[in-house]
């Protein structure tokens, strides 16, 4: 596997360097693998165009502030780095194109051209490290407000708010910071009015019952028709990326556990897998089992969210309630298993926190046993009614192309006909040890990504009853010296356990120079962590790629010229949370 | 004492119903949380039933706050007219026989005159509190209103050609063998929905719709203005299930081949709790339709529907007395 994707890999290497020639490029070694291309940023847009077509998904694109960095081993000097990550679905391959820019001139094109959803990556590049994109119609800050001074993720912004100085909000600045807050349509890019009337503009949210968090959308309506419509986002950040660069390895897991809320242990299993592939652990096949059977616990309870908000947006009232007590006994069991609920952060890198309990076999059994016919029960009940059919199918197409060239994952692309789950594609952790199928569905509207959702919990199940049936004994953690917390058993019997003991615990592991990202199939769509390591405790950068991003980013296109009701079954049938968009 | 009779039973209605009103938002959330798979409010007295009494004691204590940029006196008059106005629509109700405010010989247009006069109260309050939520969600309930109230004057007339009078005892004696749900089938179809519509209760609470306009047109309403409002919807849903009641099943009689071994008045009250209930649960089962979804199921179903009604009703009459 790894051998044949080396190959087609080197085959666009080779590509490239018939066009463009050897000398342009640099080619950098990362743990994952995945080639790595520096390349001056005069050629970049030329590059990146001759790659559209073998890429056709921008997976994402994101920075890096090189000035700190120690480990450079051989790569192009760079204040700045920009990583264009790209993604194959026809070939299961990616590769990353790393542009360095120095601090005095900043400044890099911009590639909307290129792939559509470079937008809002630009934007947030811009807003962390102030790299400005040529040729970016919309370059404003958009996860911080727009008052704010720096740029958040340059090493040389501070981190904490005690390093900051004394926050005052006096009248001057209550004065600015509410001019910053006045609407003008003009700099949304909309028109107050055209030739018959004028138009209506509304501001959906940042408080509003239906966008499922924090999620501001500012509508240009006629009538209640949407002509226009502009997401904003931010209103949820709170600088989950800064805060790995003070975090160790370790400490960081936590953290995880709340950028896709809903997904509890799901988040955790990104980024221990990036840890391990840039320590080199391989973690022992009762600890990867376990670790599916909870990510799949969590799918099938991020799914049943969605499920009953979904429904309750389109107005039927009650199935919300039966879907909640569901994952209220769902919680039950993932309670008994790692003592929390939401946020257990519970994988370990090398492993998991403790061995299963006693008796969760029997627990897992009865929800596992009683969950299909109630699924089949919510079906009758909900996406079988006619009034919802009518109110979802047709709703917020979009084709295959589409999905691709806006980087939309996961179910939501699988609704427009694409088997791409990378739990086959690339079986990470162990997933290639189980059966199960890959829903799909091809209309790509609103009733179908719901129904691809429903048809997954059903897998999931599946998944679990696979777990539960084969679950292997062994050991929960790996014997590697970087597994976090150590195993304590001989502690007290030899000086070098007890040594290495103390260390990882109170300073964390020690990951070697690197870098490394993993996909993996999230409960909202592709999430990765891209882990940037100096050789020390902690990250020294860490990117989440998170699947929430790029599906909002694409809500006008989907819902301009349709009704304010459209918009909120649209935004229901995303599935997101604002945490995993914000980050 | 009969001339002190309907005084009597005009107070008894204004005091009873107000009451039956805050009621019922308890009973609706027992009756819900029982199809919903959990309890509903049943911490406060027997059954949970003092709810009624902290939910009104909260209202009372809150800020009776008026935005700065609404039209002040329209604003405070809005959540009054719904009330008034169905609370005026009672007076024609006949609970039992010689039970009843008034007996008109246009008693359902009467009627039908006082839900009308309720759009009002949700049209005004939506633009008078000039927020675009409210606005969008007036606008929306002119149009159901306007379209819903068409369907509900015509599903009426089928019964209003078979009875010859537009008087509801008149309507109610009529029942005496055979209630008009069974003659009036489509008849009372529509006027099911449509009276949804006009009470604009889920699945048709368009003008509120949470998820979409967050409150709707009483998106800026607090305290007791806002219970004016809910207080108008619930008297809505008791006097559109007492309408039913009356129109449909019988009224004060009991049901065919049971008799009538109750007194009149508790057959109605039967009635119309069993009604009420059924609204409770559409509510509890049904997705919202879109707004023009509504409108096409209006003009396009609904309308044809009580047309046809009204052809074969006329053609049955005029067989029948041929014959």
């Amino acid at each position: 596997m790894h051998t044949a994707e080396a190959k087609a890999t080197n085959r666009v290497e080779e590509k490239l360097y018939r066009k463009f020639g050897r000398d342009i490029f640099t080619v950098q070694r990362c743990a994952d693998k995945t080639l790595t291309l520096w390349l001056d940023r005069s050629r970049l847009i030329e590059v990146l165009q001759f790659l559209k077509p073998q890429f056709p998904m921008l997976y994402d694109l994101f920075g890096i502030d090189e000035r700190t960095r120690t480990h450079r081993d051989g790569q192009p000097a760079s204040d700045f780095t920009v990583v264009y990550h790209l993604l194959s679905l026809d070939r299961n391959e990616d590769m990353r194109i790393k542009v360095a820019v120095q601090e005095s001139d900043a400044n890099l094109p911009t590639a909307i051209g290129v792939w559509p959803n470079a937008n809002w990556y630009e934007r947030e590049v811009w807003d962390m490290f102030g790299v400005t994109f040529a040729g970016h119609p919309s370059l404003f800050r958009i996860l911080l407000p727009p008052t704010w001074e720096g740029h958040a993720l340059r090493k040389d912004h501070p981190a904490r708010a005690t390093e900051m100085g004394e926050f005052e909000m006096g009248s001057e600045r209550v004065a600015r910071e509410q001019e910053a807050l006045r609407f003008r349509p003009e700099d949304w890019g909309m028109q107050q009015s055209n030739n018959d009337n004028e138009y209506m503009f509304l501001n959906l949210g940042p408080n509003h019952p239906s966008v499922h968090g924090v999620f501001r959308i500012a509508l240009q309506l006629d009538g209640e028709v949407i002509v226009d419509s502009v997401p904003d986002i931010g209103y949820h950040h709170r600088g989950a990326e800064k805060m790995a660069e003070r975090q160790t390895w370790h400490t960081y897991i936590p953290y995880t556990d709340r950028i896709d809320y809903l997904g509890g242990v799901m988040n955790n299993f990104a980024y221990v897998q990036s840890v391990e592939m840039l320590a080199g652990i391989v973690v022992p096949d009762r600890a990867r089992v376990i670790r599916i059977m909870l990510a799949e616990l969590f799918r099938i309870s991020s799914h049943l969210v969605f499920y009953g908000t979904f429904v309750q947006d389109i107005g039927q009232m009650s199935p919300v309630f039966y879907m909640f007590a569901d994952r209220e006994r769902l919680f039950g069991i993932i309670e008994a298993i790692t003592g929390g609920r939401m946020h257990p952060a519970w994988f370990r890198i090398g492993g998991v926190a403790q061995d299963l309990p006693n008796g969760w076999e029997r627990l897992v059994r009865e929800f596992i046993d009683s969950m299909p016919a109630r699924l089949d029960h919510y079906d009758k009940m909900s996406m079988q009614n006619k009034m919802l059919k009518q109110r979802t199918v047709g709703i917020g197409t979009y084709s295959q192309q589409e999905a691709i060239d806006w980087g939309v994952t996961g179910p939501g692309l699988r609704a427009t006909g694409s088997d791409w789950d990378i739990r086959k594609k690339r079986p990470y952790g162990g997933y290639d040890q189980f059966e199960f199928e890959v829903p799909t569905a091809n209309n790509g509207d609103c009733y179908d990504r719901a129904q691809l959702r429903i048809e997954e919990m059903r897998e999931s199940l599946k998944i679990i009853r696979q777990c539960l049936d084969n679950m292997p004994e062994g050991p929960y953690k790996s014997d590697h010296p970087s597994t976090t917390p150590p195993p304590k058993e001989r502690t007290m019997e030899d000086i070098e356990t007890l040594i290495h003991h103390f260390l990882n615990v109170s300073w964390g592991p020690v990951i070697p120079a690197g870098e490394a990202s993993v996909m993996i199939e999230a409960t909202k769509g592709l999430n990765s962590y891209h882990l940037v390591s100096d050789g020390g405790t902690g990250s020294y950068r860490t990117r989440i790629r998170t699947p929430s991003f790029p599906h909002l980013q694409q809500i006008p296109l989907i819902s301009n010229g349709l009704m304010i009701p459209d918009l909120i079954a649209i935004i229901a049938s995303i599935d997101f949370v604002m945490a995993d968009v914000d980050r | 004492m009969s001339e002190l009779m309907p005084v009597l039973l005009a107070l008894t209605i204004l005091v009873g119903g107000i009451a039956l009103a805050a009621i019922m938002t308890w009973w609706e959330r027992r009756l819900l949380g029982f199809w919903q798979d959990r309890l509903g409010p049943n911490r406060l007295g027997p059954f949970g039933i003092g709810q009624v009494a902290a939910d009104m004691i909260k209202l009372l204590f809150k800020d009776d706050w008026v935005p700065p940029f609404a039209d002040k006196v329209v604003f405070i008059f809005a959540p009054t007219a719904i009330v008034v106005a169905m609370m005026m629509g009672f007076a024609v109700v006949p609970f039992a026989p010689d039970t009843y405010i008034i007996d008109v010989n246009i008693g359902l247009l009467f009627f039908l005159g006082m839900t009308s006069l309720a759009v009002y109260s949700v049209l005004l309050g939506g633009l008078a509190s000039n927020n675009k939520y409210a606005l969008l969600g007036g606008l929306r309930s002119a149009a159901q209103m306007v379209s819903y109230e068409v369907f509900m004057g015509l599903s009426l007339m089928g019964i209003v050609m078979m009875t010859g009078s537009f008087s509801l005892v008149d309507i109610v004696e009529a029942q005496r063998d055979v209630w008009f749900c069974f003659s009036q089938v489509l008849g009372l179809l529509v006027f099911v929905v449509a009276g949804i519509a006009e009470s604009h209760r889920l699945p048709f609470d368009l003008p509120e719709a949470e998820h979409e306009l967050t409150a709707g047109f009483h998106t800026e309403y607090g305290g007791m203005k806002f219970a004016m409002f809910m207080l108008g919807e619930y008297l809505g849903l008791i006097l559109i299930s007492c309408m039913i009641t009356t129109l449909f099943l019988g009224g004060w009689f009991g049901p065919m081949f049971i008799g009538d071994w109750l007194p009149p008045f508790v057959w109605f009250g039967l009635k119309v709790f069993f009604v009420i209930c059924f609204f409770v649960l559409l509510r509890a089962a049904i997705p919202r339709p879109r707004y023009d979804q509504l409108m096409s199921l209006g003009w396009k179903v609904m309308l044809p529907i009580t047309l046809v009604n009204l052809l074969v009703t006329g053609a049955v009459l005029l067989w029948m007395e041929g014959a």
